[in-house]
């Protein structure tokens, strides 16, 4: 063998593949709109809004890769968010603490991962089925506990809540010269920790790559020692303390609670993991390529209103044609792989 | 070295529910030595390997390592007793780098560390020379090197006995060799392997001694080099090779003279390699050999059940084009395939709706078979062959071997094929039925249907056929009819002439 | 022993036995609770018809669009292991479609009814085309490859609708929607009739049901005998297409108006649900279009009662959720399994205790 070997690089594997393709797609996009749109594109801001707005989705697209990784689907955690938000708005108006309101999103995500976990793995049921009813229990808990929305009063939260971040290197001076600093929200450092939480957890602990095996080959797993059930189990226990947290950030970004809130959130949670090249399959998967997958998301949608599309329904067709886009992509990149190793 | 006794299994007996698998059966590995496990289908090589891994309890005997009795419960008991496995299906993950594949699931501790198990794996590979590197994706290895990796993780730990079930099915010559020079390294290492596998060249190339097992049962233990290849076969399939000589030759079969219904030239699939072949109305003949010869892929490729790659075929002198399993049967051929529950059986659907299932498919979606007609269908075969079945509402996954087996052949007959292929039809049935479907094949023929007829018993071949294609590493290697039609002509055929 | 009650007690109803029993403890319930909760009664309706009221006719009525989805969906269910979750998107562009022809000119004729409901079933048929394609040819799940769909399906309807909610309002549309004057029966009932009666037909005159049966008990050997699992997948999705666009239209004429937000909303959850409870095996294989209907009309039943317990229409799901995680639990092969055990080490146990008394 060749001595050199050792310091040829190796060919990318699939998930950083189809991470690659989203990063590129990303960066073109967003230098397209920046010479055609210009406007807000041109300023840093328009950046930390889009991670402003969207601080919990990058939540529980973690979370839902994770379980995707691991073969797995859940689609429970738009409804898991909703439930945390409405619970925490009305025990913090209830006289509740600031801790006791974290402690209390966290229970609401574990409890729902606990039983997710416990029915999916160790009952053998399918992960669709249970999450589906996970998502109408949580639906129906959130109206059960209000119909109307409600505010928060609190004021201790209302302080946390109003943190914001200012980096000024990266402000601007607006037209009437004023100058505004880039601002960032507390829930975007919260975010950014998971991502780089849940990244460290995949590559470098143990369950993490139990997670891959699992998903890559739950046989082969078996075979090689791992304990399949119980890391299925862990993974949606992740999944729905994700979606506590994400609960929490959606609570501080809005500051009030609401039985719609986070609808749909499931649906783009699952799209920003595929955009960001987590197989559908399972195995193959990179939690910096699902922030990017829901980075690209938000510039698409930022970029249909931006350039004229203002009608309500061009959003979600761009959304869809997205998804199809790189669903297909997937499927054609990973046929050509395997066909040309044979 | 060779002679210390490393593995000894005695009186090994395991039962299934009415088959007695394993009956006293012996075996006995030595420290160093490469030791090729023998048989045909159903002699019991894959229950004494998975007694032996702790995927089935034995029912009796003992098993002792370096001397020390031991009881194997699970895989787990079997890898902490110094004994792994290799399988024909690799069993690792793709999506993991080579290095992971080695240590994973082994180890305790919460965190990972890349670097160190790169560095341990990368010494492993070089000491074991396997051409991959620690860093690389397992998927984008070849087959070979993936089982080589495989191999890698067991030498690591610290295995005394390996276990190379079927190894070789899906290498090349290239990496056939690389994976032989591999097996003598870790013999030289005083790693006692057993190998087990259907290509006999790889059985005197690589190993030392052979057991051979047939129907549950030790037929004996030899010396490679003292064990001629023709032998091999003879004890393999069953017959002492004087025995067979005695036989000599039974009744001349004649061989059909009516005129060629089918003809290919060519015929590759992607399973297949290229070869020519042609049957005539009313004949009945063989493809033999011994499993994984490339018999099944053959035929295969004559339905259109793998991807048809090349070749012309002709139907009553017409060209015609048969890329699926629907254009084989428009043109008149049957397919009964040789994994009845896999690519048989509709097990959930009732004996009717699995015998009606391909004349309806060929009558198309809208001319469906009445309830009554289709009812009628399934109590004349029912009778005419002797199913055994509660009722025609019954499912056909609950009927036995046998019986499923009949209703899978009424469904072809149904369709009134010109040619019929029969890839293994008596495999795990009982004799009686056997006789049944021998004296069908017969019959067909008798009414001018061409039958191929695929059996691992080549008695019962030699009984049906008038013409036998005798393959090889997947290469057709002779053609026998007449004359020629004996065992003894058979076993020299298929274990490569000479002796 | 127990073996033998169980299968003589399974044997007569067979796939059927989850949904009628889910049934009769629903109606036992209801009439322990209320006795006059099935009381049907005659009654004049707005246009001055003679009609059938009760809480029994509106479940029949209200299960209607469930029904009629989930007869498709049970379809594409049994040939492709896996389920659209893209029917209540789909049916709000139909239902768009239907308004839109509707809309073309003020005066609505029953040639235009057809006409619109024509071009319904064809749009709907080309997304079933769609969904079957990514499904049957690039070999996606199901449910994955219908997320697309789900995902912009009502913004489409809100497209085709040009932003708008439009109502229209015409007898014969609320005929379609309510009742034909003359007939107490609601004309949503007598379309699910008519639907049940065309699917028979259909596998009485095509030999769809075993090959659908047979592609997904086995697809391999499927394969082996002729059948092209790529056509019959691909059909399953076109036929829910159809189904699609007729519910679609239902839901269009009940109300007057279409309204792409709420369009049969979240319905392919409960249709989901209702090929489950039928006892279809929602990894494919053996089906039973009329365990799917009964299913639909359990679910109808469940919120009905719910809703006369005064629950509140939101809160509905959550109730739904624990009937779904129950019937689920019972279902799941280890609880079978373990349950198995329990009761065999029982009657092992009572045998046991028996012998010793005998002794």
């Amino acid at each position: 063998m060749n001595k050199k070997t050792g310091l040829k690089r190796e060919p990318l594997t699939d998930a950083q593949l189809l991470m690659s393709i989203t990063i590129v797609i990303f960066i073109l996009m967003y230098l397209a709109a920046m010479a055609f749109l210009q406007g807000g594109f041109l300023h840093p801001q328009q950046i930390f809004d889009m991670l402003n707005d969207n601080a919990s989705l990058i939540i529980v697209s973690c979370g839902l890769t994770i379980v995707m990784i691991g073969a797995g689907i859940d689609i429970s955690v738009g409804a898991v968010t909703s439930l945390v938000v409405m619970s925490c708005v009305l025990y913090l108006n209830g006289g509740g603490n600031i801790f006791g309101s974290i402690l209390l999103a966290l229970g609401i995500g574990l409890a729902f991962g606990v039983v997710h976990g416990f029915l999916i793995s160790y009952l053998e049921i399918q992960p669709f089925i249970v999450t589906l009813a996970g998502m109408f229990f949580a639906r129906g808990m959130t109206t059960i506990l209000s119909v109307n929305p409600q505010k928060v009063e609190h004021e201790g939260f209302a302080a946390l809540r109003d943190v914001k971040i200012e980096i000024n290197a990266l402000g601007y001076t607006a037209k009437n010269g004023n100058f505004v600093p880039a601002r960032m929200e507390l829930g975007v450092v919260v975010a950014l920790l998971c991502v780089v939480v849940i990244f460290i957890l995949l590559k470098y602990v143990r369950l993490g790559r139990n997670i891959y095996a699992i998903g890559g080959n739950q046989q082969s797993a078996l075979m090689l020692g791992i304990n399949v059930k119980r890391t299925r189990f862990i993974s949606y226990v992740i999944s729905g303390l994700l979606s506590g947290i994400s609960g929490y950030v959606f609570m501080m970004h809005t500051g009030a609670g609401n039985a719609t809130n986070a609808a749909g959130m499931e649906m783009n949670a699952i799209a920003s993991s595929i955009i960001g090249g987590t197989l559908l399959t399972g195995g193959v998967g990179n939690v910096l390529g699902t922030f990017f997958g829901t980075m690209t998301l938000t510039t698409i949608k930022k970029i249909v209103v931006s350039s004229g599309l203002n009608d309500p329904w061009w959003q979600s067709i761009t959304t869809g044609g997205m998804l199809c886009f790189f669903i297909l992509l997937q499927s054609v990149v990973l046929n050509k792989r395997s066909k040309s190793k044979k | 070295m060779q002679d210390e006794v490393l593995l000894q299994m005695s009186h090994i007996d395991k039962r299934f529910p009415g088959v007695l698998a394993l009956n006293g059966v012996d075996f006995t590995l030595r420290r160093g030595e490469i030791h090729a496990l023998m048989g045909e289908n159903g002699a019991g090589k894959s229950t004494l390997i998975k007694v032996l891994t702790g995927v089935y309890r034995m029912d009796g005997g003992t098993i002792t390592v370096e001397g020390n009795s031991i009881s194997i419960h699970s895989p787990q008991d079997a890898q902490n007793n110094g004994i792994s496995t290799v399988y024909q299906e690799i069993t690792l993950c793709p999506n993991l780098t080579v290095a992971e594949n080695m240590y994973i699931g082994r180890e305790d501790g919460a965190w990972i560390n890349h670097k160190d198990y790169e560095k341990k794996a990368g010494e492993i590979l070089e000491r074991l020379s396997i051409p991959a590197r620690a860093t690389q994706q397992l998927g984008d290895c070849s087959l070979a090197v993936q089982q080589m990796v495989a191999i890698a993780r067991a030498v690591d730990m610290k295995c005394k006995v390996l276990i190379l079930d079927e190894p070789t099915s899906s290498l090349d010559d290239k990496e056939v060799n690389m994976l032989f020079k591999l097996m003598r390294d870790l013999k030289a290492q005083g790693v006692g392997i057993i190998f087990v596998t259907h290509f006999l060249e790889q059985v005197y190339e690589v190993s030392d001694r052979i057991t051979v097992l047939r129907n549950g049962e030790l037929v004996g233990e030899y010396l490679t080099e003292e064990l001629p290849q023709v032998e091999l076969v003879a004890k393999m399939i069953g017959k002492d090779l004087d025995e067979l000589n005695d036989l000599g030759s039974a009744e001349e079969k004649k061989t059909s003279d009516k005129e060629v219904f089918y003809e290919a030239t060519g015929l590759s699939s992607s399973d297949a390699l290229p070869f020519d072949f042609q049957i005539r109305k009313g004949e009945v003949n063989g493809f033999t050999g011994l499993l994984g010869s490339g018999r099944s892929e053959s035929v295969r490729a004559i339905f259109g059940a793998d991807k048809v790659t090349g070749g012309a075929v002709k139907i009553n002198g017409k060209s015609v084009k048969i890329t699926r399993p629907i254009d084989a049967m428009k043109n008149g051929i049957g397919y009964l395939a040789e994994d009845r529950k896999r690519d048989g059986i509709i097990a959930e659907l009732s004996v009717r709706e699995n015998i009606i299932l391909a004349l309806q498919v060929m009558k198309g979606l809208f001319k469906p078979i009445s309830r009554s007609e289709a009812e009628a269908f399934a109590d004349e075969y029912i009778k005419a062959l002797n199913i055994k079945t509660a009722s025609r509402e019954t499912p056909v996954g609950s009927l036995s071997g046998g019986n499923q087996q009949k209703v899978i052949l009424a469904r072809w007959l149904l369709t009134h094929p010109d040619y019929l292929i029969l890839d293994e039809p008596t495999r795990g049935i009982d004799v009686g039925t056997k006789l049944e479907i021998q004296k069908l094949v017969l019959k067909l023929a008798e009414d001018g249907v061409s039958v191929t007829f695929i059996s691992s018993e080549v008695e019962e071949m030699l009984r049906t056929c008038s013409r036998l294609i005798v393959m090889r590493d997947r290469h057709i290697v002779g053609e026998l009819k007449g004359a020629d039609l004996n065992q003894t002509q058979v076993m020299k055929t298929i274990a490569g002439g000479e002796a | 022993m127990a073996g033998n009650i169980k299968k003589k007690f399974s044997g007569g109803l067979g796939q059927l036995t989850i949904p009628v029993i889910a049934i009769a403890l629903l109606v036992i319930f209801n009439l322990i609770r209320d006795p006059s909760f099935f009381s049907v009664g005659l009654s004049h309706n707005n246009d001055g018809n003679i009609v059938l009221a009760g809480n029994l006719i509106s479940i029949i009525n209200g299960a209607s669009e469930l029904a009629v989805l989930a007869m498709g969906m049970t379809l594409v269910t049994a040939a492709c292991g896996g389920q659209d979750i893209s029917v209540g998107a789909a049916a709000a562009i139909a239902g768009s479609v239907f308004v839109k022809v509707l809309k073309t000119s003020p005066d609505i004729s029953g040639g235009k009814v057809l006409l619109a409901f024509i071009c319904a079933c064809i749009v709907a048929m080309l997304f079933g085309t769609f969904n079957g394609t990514l499904v049957a040819v690039f070999k996606i799940q199901p449910m994955i490859a219908t997320l697309i769909l789900y995902t912009c399906g009502r913004s489409i309807a809100y497209w085709i609708n040009g932003g708008a909610t439009p109502t229209i309002s015409s007898p014969i549309i609320s005929a379609i929607g309510s009742f034909i004057p003359g007939i107490p029966i609601p004309t949503p009932v007598l379309i699910v009739v008519a639907m049940a009666i065309v699917f028979k037909l259909v596998f009485k005159f095509t030999s769809l049901e075993l090959l659908t049966q047979s592609v997904g008990i086995n697809g391999s050997a499927a394969r082996l005998n002729g059948i092209n699992s790529t056509f019959i997948k691909l059909l399953s999705f076109i036929i829910l297409g159809v189904c699609v666009a007729v519910s679609g239209s239902i839901g269009v004429s009940r109300l007057g108006l279409i309204n792409h937000e709420t369009l049969l909303l979240d319905i392919e959850m409960d249709t989901i649900l209702a090929v489950a409870i039928g006892g279809n095996n929602l990894g494919g294989g053996k089906f039973k279009i009329s365990g799917s209907i009964i299913g639909a009309y359990v679910i109808q039943m469940l919120t009905i009662t719910l809703y006369a317990m005064k629950v509140s229409s939101t809160d509905v799901k959550a109730y739904k959720a624990i009937v779904i995680i129950l019937l689920v639990v019972i279902g799941s092969p280890v609880v079978k399994e373990k349950f198995g055990k329990f009761v065999s080490k029982l009657l092992d146990n009572r045998s046991k205790a028996s012998l010793k008394g005998a002794q």
